[in-house]
């Protein structure tokens, strides 16, 4: 799984990090034998793989480059289709193979039977110190929750929702994986610039009314919206 | 074992090296053992508000390339026993500071004086990260603007990231120090207030040292203004945030100056 967070400015494209589930999988050696046990797997579950991207996880192997080439075509004849790699030495990976795939975070496992997912854990960062100046907290996974105030010059990037309990005097960036239904809550706005997935806002655009007040910022037909949370 | 105590600021004229000079020399007026170590390496001036540049010899880059002894550097107060100062040198620039120098140094100093107060450049780069890494404590001066406080808010949030304790996952102990208030221009706005500084950089206050000539005096004649003048009036609130920083809980007192009986009159003269 990757993210990144969304770059967007006046005048130029919009780029934006989205993350993807993929299954891994990890052969093991001898390949041959691997092979023969995964054949002997697909016989149960006949469509399994079918239309479903993959990932090859090579770290538990040592192969070479027309060795880790040979293994895809045989996975391909299997109706298996390999979208990047994982754990391979970057200097053996050009195309026409996958490209190699970092920074994957482990999803509770799953049933060889394909059987459901356990709900997924609920994502927060939660802050009890003041963000200061210069400070940036990111966090792509979920919602920042900040105890204390986010100080002039300080910036928050979150995936999910912003809540912030003291003042919000720095920047604020939600959503920035693409999610519009991010929203920023803050108990008192002084805030430089916010932002919700890319559309964002300074302070000199918002209305002088809803400084220093508890504000809410969320995204309407995309138009960036700040309202008071009376 | 002594305390180690950084002055920062991050914003530069808000008042680090006057205010080491006059805790340092509060302390050791309270007959606490007391070094000042100047680390704003080439730009040096703790040396002149206290009155020792012309007996500076051996300095701290010195000191941390093994050139001299650390007891040939340390000068002596000629006014205060138990006050001495870790010059900086002034030709060399910052590069010249190493870390395990400047811990090494620090660890021969911690047997052998109460405190030990470092005297940090303004700005974040080297020479002031080196200055707070090893404090136990810190005085964050900050004068009542806005572009003061938020160089100060920075310098805290390094102070709780980049100091050795902060590594340990410790916490340092953090005061702030108001320099240069003025009670009239802060009720007329022209300021920001105490409370406001407070609240934005939620730190604990050690004292508010009013904006007075005395100050700017006491360092031309290169004398900390506890010892020049102990009865004016940003002394007492330096003598008030030195008794603080021992543990003693006195309330914040906001001096001034008696006015002379012509300004009294005629108010401020422009």
């Amino acid at each position: 799984m990757t993210a990144a967070a969304a770059v967007r400015s006046n005048d130029s494209l919009r780029l934006r990090g989205r993350s993807f589930m993929a299954f891994v999988l990890a052969p093991a050696l001898p390949i041959t034998e691997w092979l023969a046990q995964f054949d002997k797997w697909c016989r149960n579950s006949p469509n399994f793989f079918a239309g479903k991207p993959i990932i090859l996880d090579l770290a538990g192997v040592t192969l070479a480059r027309p060795e880790i080439a040979e293994l895809i075509t045989l996975l391909a004849a299997r109706g298996v289709r390999i979208m990047g790699l994982e754990g391979a030495q970057p200097d053996q990976i050009s195309p026409p193979l996958p490209p190699l795939l970092q920074g994957g975070r482990e999803l509770p496992a799953m049933t060889s039977d394909g059987g459901a997912l356990r709900p997924k854990e609920p994502n927060s960062l939660l802050i009890e110190t003041p963000i200061r100046s210069g400070q940036s907290i990111a966090f792509p996974a979920g919602d920042v929750i900040v105890l204390g105030s986010v100080s002039s010059g300080a910036e928050i990037v979150a995936g999910g929702s912003i809540h912030v309990y003291g003042a919000l005097r720095g920047r604020a960036m939600a959503g920035s994986t693409g999610n519009t239904r991010a929203r920023i809550f803050c108990s008192r706005n002084e805030a430089e610039l916010v932002s919700i997935d890319g559309y964002y806002r300074t302070a000199e655009q918002m209305d002088a009314h809803l400084r220093g007040r508890p504000t809410q910022c969320r995204l309407q037909d995309r138009v960036l919206s700040i309202a008071a949370l009376e | 074992m002594a305390k180690v105590l950084v002055v920062t600021s991050g914003k530069g004229g808000v008042g680090k090296t006057t205010s080491t000079a006059a805790l340092g020399a509060a302390l050791a007026q309270a007959g606490q053992k007391v070094a000042v170590i100047d680390f704003d390496v080439g730009l040096r001036n703790l040396d002149l508000v206290m009155g020792a540049e012309r007996r500076v010899v051996f300095d701290l880059i010195n000191v941390v390339q093994g050139v001299a002894r650390l007891s040939q550097a340390l000068i002596r107060d000629k006014r205060l026993e138990t006050l001495w100062l870790l010059p900086a040198s002034q030709t060399r620039d910052k590069d010249a500071l190493t870390e395990a120098g400047i811990a090494s140094i620090i660890r021969e100093m911690r047997g052998k004086f109460d405190w030990i107060i470092c005297d940090s450049p303004a700005g974040i780069e080297r020479g002031a990260t080196l200055a707070m890494r090893f404090a136990d404590a810190a005085v964050i001066v900050t004068n009542p603007e806005v572009s003061s406080v938020r160089d100060s808010d920075r310098i805290i949030g390094l102070l709780d990231s980049k100091t050795e304790k902060a590594e340990k996952g410790e916490r340092i102990d953090k005061h702030i120090l108001i320099t240069r208030f003025d009670p009239n221009r802060a009720t007329r706005g022209e300021m920001l207030r105490i409370e406001d500084v407070l609240e934005i950089l939620s730190t604990p206050l050690l004292g508010v040292i009013p904006e007075s000539e005395e100050v700017l005096r006491a360092s031309n004649i290169g004398s900390p203004v506890t010892l020049n003048n102990a009865a004016s009036a940003p002394a007492r609130a330096y003598f008030d945030a030195a008794s603080r920083l021992r543990g003693e809980d006195i309330p914040v007192t906001i001096y001034s100056e008696r006015k002379r009986f012509l300004e009294k009159l005629f108010g401020r003269a422009a």
